[in-house]
C-alpha cells in the first residue's frame, strides 16, 4: 500500500489533545504511523484543517423502509441526477439519494464510517445488499429490538441471560452492531392500534412496560459488554410536552455502569433528541426544553446522545415507530406507507417539509442548536440529523456553520417568518458560544468513536488507529469573513483518505476504496432454551424458515469485520 | 422581438430529450451558439445541431425570444420545459413535456401533444389546436403539487388524467375529456365544452370542474348543491352544482367546510 504524509496542517484530534498544532500526519499500509520513508507522497496541508474521518452515529441510509421511500417519491429524485462518470456510478436523490450518491457525499464531506440506525432483522438481508452498494464508507447496522417478541417475552420475567442470548444469537444472524430500540412496546401497540405514550403505559398482550423493556435492554446490553449501549429513540417521539417522556426514559439509566472492554463509558445513547425536547401542550403553545433535557445529560456521565438537527428541507422522514408516521400524515396530508415486520417491528414513511415559514418548524430548528450549545461535554453530544428525518445528511455542513458561527445563526433567526415566535419559546437568542473545531473534532470524530466503542480504531489520528483523514480547505488561524466559508469547506473536502485509500482529492471521488461491514460476533454460554424458542418461533410464526432468515455469506457481506465479545466465561 | 426558426433535419432513431428548447436558454445566444445546446438521445448526448437547422438568433433576454419549431417534432420531448418568458411556437405535433414546469411566457403547438404537458407549470400560457393527451397540467410523479397557475387552452380533446393535483390556473377543452378529471385536487378549474366520461373530482378536496356536455358516470362522493347560474366566455347559463369528493378529507375556511365543486349544464 501506498505511503502518504500530510504536511503542515493545522491538525484537530481529541483522542491526542491536539488543538490546531501544525503537525505531519503518516500513512502506511492504512494506518497511522509515526513516520514514512523518503519517498511516501507528500500533501500539503498549509493554511488547512486536518482531522480523522468523520464518524456517523446514527442515520437511515440502507434497507427496505429507505428503499420504500425511493420508490414512492419519484419526485425525491427529479433533476438531480448525475450520469456516470470517472470512479462513479449513476447518482441522483436529495433526502434519499442512491446507495451509490450515500456512499460519494458522505465521503465528499469526510465521513468514513457510518451507521444505519435501524435494521428489521427479517429483512437482514436487503440492509446488507444496499450497504454492498454503498461504496467507500465503512458501515455497520443496528438490529431494532424494543418491539421483538422474544425480548418482550424474555423481560416480562426478567430474564436477562435469556435476553442477552438471543441479542447475540440476532447479531449473528443479522450481522448486526448493536441494540438499538424505537419507541419501546409502542410499534408493538400500533398492531391493536395503540400506542405507548409514557414509560409506564403497558404493550396489549404482552402485559410490559416499556421501562421494563428499556431496563431490560440495557442490562442485557451490559452482560454481553458490547462495544455500543443500547440505543434509544423513546416513547412519545414528535409531541409538544414529550420533554417528560424523555426524561423518565433517561432516569431508567440511573446507577447502571458500563461494562465492556472497549473504552465505552455510556450505557444509554439518547438519539434525535431535538424530537424528544418539547414542552407546550399543543402546537400554538409548544416550546423548547432543551434546557430540561441537557441538564440532565449534564449531570449523568453516562449517557450519550445525538442532536437530530432540523435543517429546514423538503425531506422524507421514516421510522419504525409506526404510530408516529400515522400521526404525521394526519397532520400534513402527505402520502404515507406503513409496513408490518412480523414478530419485530413496524416501519412508517412520510415526507415533510420543515418550512421555515412555519413557527412549529423554525423552534424545532432552535431545539436542534441548543441542544449541542448547552451540552457542556462535546465527547457526549454527536451532531445528527437523524438523515433523512429531520434533514439530508449532506446538510451537516451547514449544521456545523450554525454551530460555529452566532453571526449564521443571527442571519437565519432574522430569515423566519414567525422569528420572535422562535425566541420566545426557545433560549435561542441567548446563546452565545460558538463550537470550535476542536470540539467539532469531539463531535463529529473522536465522541461517535468512543460512545460506538470504536475510539481504539477510528475517531483519532494516534500512530496505530486506522489511517482516517481528512483535510479541509479552512485556515483556522484566519478569522472567518463570511460563514458560508465552513459550509462550503466542510462539504468538499481537499483530500479524503480511507484506511490509508486517497478516496477524494478537491472534493471529487477518485476511488472507491475497500468498504467493510462492521460487526459484532457476541458469543454467549450455550443456552438451549432460547435455541428451543428460536426454532420454535421459526415453525410456528415466522413466514420464513430460520435457513432463509440468517445474513450469511459473501453475497450479502462481502467483506466483513467482526468485532468480537465473548460473555461465556 | 428575435426569431429562431428550428428545423427538423434528422430525425431520430428514439425520443430526443430537448429541455434546451426554451427562450431562456437560448437568450443571448446566436444560430451557431444554440446549435452547441446538448439534447439527450437514449443515453447518448449529441447537439441540437445535428437533428435541427437552425435560422436566425436569439434576442438578448428569454422575453425577446420567439422560436418556431418547424418539421417532424413528434419525437422530440420537453419543448419549453422551465421556459419563464418569450414564445414558442411549434408547427406540428410534439412528444411529451411540452411547456413542463413553465413560469411565464407563450407556447402554441399547432398539432397535439402527448402526455405531461404543462406538468407542474405555475405561468404562462399553452394553447394546443389538436387534442392534448393525458395527464395534461398534472404534478409530476409522486408530486402532490400540480398545475398552480397559468392557463391552457386545448381546441380539440383531451385524454385522461387531466388537472390531476391540481392548486391553481385554468384549463379548457374545448373538445372531450377522456376519465380522471382534478383528482386531488385543491384548487384551480377545468373547463370541459364536450363531454366528459367518469370519475370526476375523485378524491378532490378543492377546485372547480365545469362540464358542458354530457357526464357517462357520476363519481358516489359527489352529492347535488342546487343550480347555479355562471358565465363563461361572456354567455350565462344554467348549471346543476355538485360539492365533493364527501369520502375525502375536508378543508376549512372562515369556519367553512370546502368542498371541491362541479358544474354540469342544465
Amino acid at each position: 500500500m501506498s505511503e502518504y504524509i500530510i504536511k503542515n496542517g493545522h491538525v484537530f484530534d481529541p483522542v491526542q489533545g491536539i488543538k490546531g498544532d501544525k503537525k505531519d500526519i503518516a500513512i502506511k499500509d492504512g494506518k497511522i504511523v509515526d513516520k514514512v520513508g523518503s519517498s511516501a507522497k507528500v500533501v500539503d496541508a498549509k493554511d488547512k484543517t486536518v482531522m480523522a474521518g468523520a464518524v456517523e452515529i446514527h442515520a437511515h441510509i440502507a434497507g427496505p423502509k429507505v428503499n420504500l421511500g425511493r420508490i414512492y417519491r419519484p419526485e425525491d429524485k427529479l433533476f438531480s441526477y448525475v450520469p456516470k462518470g470517472g470512479n462513479q456510478r449513476m447518482a441522483g436523490g436529495f433526502s434519499i439519494p442512491t446507495t451509490f450518491k450515500t456512499g460519494y457525499e458522505y465521503a465528499k464531506m469526510g465521513y468514513t464510517t457510518c451507521m444505519e440506525a435501524a435494521m428489521p432483522p427479517l429483512f437482514s438481508r436487503h440492509v446488507h445488499e444496499e450497504i454492498r452498494d454503498t461504496p467507500i464508507i465503512d458501515e455497520a447496522a443496528f438490529p431494532v429490538f424494543g418491539n421483538n417478541w422474544f425480548v418482550l417475552e424474555y423481560l416480562k420475567n426478567q430474564e436477562i441471560e435469556n435476553t442477552a442470548a438471543y441479542i447475540a444469537w440476532l447479531l449473528r444472524a443479522t450481522k448486526g452492531y448493536a441494540v438499538k430500540v424505537v419507541n419501546p412496546g409502542g410499534t408493538e401497540a400500533w398492531g391493536w392500534g395503540l400506542n405507548c405514550l409514557t414509560v409506564n403505559d403497558p404493550v396489549p398482550y404482552f402485559d410490559i412496560t416499556p421501562a421494563e423493556i428499556i431496563k431490560g435492554l440495557i442490562e442485557a446490553n451490559e452482560y454481553l459488554g458490547l462495544p455500543h449501549s443500547m440505543h434509544i429513540h423513546p416513547n412519545n417521539l414528535g409531541n409538544p410536552g414529550n420533554y417528560e417522556t424523555t426524561l423518565d426514559t433517561l432516569k431508567i439509566a440511573e446507577g447502571i455502569k458500563a461494562k465492556n472492554k472497549f473504552g465505552r463509558e455510556q450505557v444509554l445513547h439518547l438519539t434525535h433528541t431535538q424530537f424528544h425536547s418539547y414542552g407546550g401542550t399543543n402546537w400554538g403553545d409548544f416550546e423548547s426544553k432543551a434546557k430540561e433535557v441537557t441538564d440532565y445529560v449534564n449531570k449523568n456521565k453516562n449517557i450519550t446522545i445525538d442532536t437530530g438537527n432540523v435543517t429546514l428541507d423538503e425531506t422524507t422522514t421514516m421510522t419504525a415507530d409506526g404510530p408516529f408516521e400515522h400521526h404525521l400524515t394526519g397532520l400534513n396530508h402527505l402520502k404515507w406507507a406503513n409496513v408490518d415486520v412480523e414478530l419485530e417491528t413496524a416501519a412508517g414513511v412520510v415526507p415533510y417539509i420543515y418550512s421555515p415559514s412555519i413557527s412549529v418548524c423554525a423552534i424545532q430548528w432552535a431545539v436542534g442548536i441548543e441542544i449541542p450549545l448547552m451540552m457542556k461535554d462535546p465527547m457526549r453530544c454527536f451532531i445528527t440529523t437523524d438523515h433523512p428525518n429531520a434533514g439530508p445528511f449532506t446538510r451537516y455542513p451547514r449544521v456545523i456553520k450554525w454551530l460555529m458561527s452566532a453571526k449564521a445563526r443571527e442571519t437565519q433567526i432574522n430569515a423566519f417568518k414567525h422569528k420572535d415566535k422562535v425566541l420566545s419559546q426557545s433560549a435561542i437568542g441567548t446563546l452565545d458560544r460558538e463550537i470550535s473545531l476542536y470540539e467539532i473534532a469531539q463531535m463529529t470524530r473522536a465522541g461517535p468513536a468512543k460512545s460506538l466503542g470504536l475510539s481504539s480504531m477510528i475517531g483519532g489520528l494516534k500512530p496505530g488507529m486506522d489511517a482516517d483523514v481528512v483535510v479541509y480547505n479552512f485556515n483556522p488561524d484566519k478569522p472567518v469573513a463570511d460563514p458560508d466559508q465552513i459550509e462550503a469547506a466542510f462539504q468538499k473536502a481537499s483530500h479524503v483518505f480511507k484506511s490509508g485509500v486517497e478516496v477524494v482529492t478537491d472534493g471529487e471521488i477518485v476511488s472507491n476504496g475497500n468498504k467493510r461491514t462492521l460487526w459484532v460476533n457476541a458469543k454467549t454460554k450455550e443456552n438451549p432454551q432460547v435455541m428451543r424458542d428460536i426454532q420454535e418461533k421459526f415453525l410456528k410464526y415466522y413466514s420464513v424458515s430460520r435457513a432463509n432468515y440468517e445474513a450469511l455469506g459473501h453475497h450479502i457481506v462481502p467483506n466483513p469485520y467482526a468485532i468480537e465479545v465473548d460473555a461465556g466465561q | 422581438m428575435e426569431t429562431v426558426t428550428l428545423t427538423m433535419k434528422n430525425s431520430p432513431g428514439l425520443y430526443l430529450e430537448a429541455d434546451n428548447i426554451s427562450p431562456d436558454k437560448f437568450a443571448g445566444k446566436n444560430a451557431s451558439q444554440i446549435a452547441e445546446l446538448h439534447v439527450y438521445e437514449g443515453n447518448t448526448t449529441s447537439t441540437l445541431g445535428k437533428h435541427f437547422d437552425i435560422d436566425g438568433n436569439a434576442g438578448a433576454t428569454a422575453a425577446d425570444t420567439k422560436i418556431v419549431v418547424k418539421g417532424d417534432v413528434t419525437k422530440v420531448k420537453y419543448i419549453g420545459m422551465k421556459m419563464s418568458a418569450g414564445e414558442i411556437v411549434v408547427e406540428g405535433s410534439a412528444d411529451q413535456y411540452v411547456g413542463a414546469w413553465m413560469t411565464g411566457g407563450k407556447i402554441l403547438v399547432k398539432g397535439n401533444v402527448a402526455a405531461f404537458a404543462a406538468t407542474g407549470m405555475k405561468g404562462g400560457e399553452l394553447v394546443i389546436e389538436g387534442n392534448a393527451g393525458n395527464y395534461l397540467g398534472t404534478a409530476y410523479r409522486g408530486d402532490w403539487r400540480g398545475m398552480s397557475g397559468g392557463k391552457i387552452l386545448v381546441k380539440g380533446n383531451a385524454g385522461s388524467d387531466v388537472g390531476m393535483y391540481m392548486l391553481g390556473g385554468e384549463i379548457v377543452i374545448n373538445g372531450n375529456i377522456d376519465v380522471h378529471v382534478m383528482t386531488h385536487a385543491e384548487g384551480g378549474k377545468v373547463i370541459v365544452k364536450g363531454n366528459a366520461k367518469s370519475k370526476l373530482g375523485g378524491q378532490m378536496v378543492d377546485g372547480t370542474i365545469i362540464v358542458f356536455g354530457t357526464i357517462d358516470v357520476m363519481m358516489p362522493g359527489f352529492k347535488p348543491a342546487g343550480e347555479a347560474e355562471i358565465e363563461i366566455d361572456g354567455a350565462k347559463a344554467k348549471f346543476a352544482h355538485f360539492i365533493g369528493d364527501t369520502g375525502e378529507r375536508k378543508k376549512k375556511r372562515k369556519g367553512q367546510i370546502i368542498y371541491g365543486n362541479l358544474y354540469k349544464k342544465l
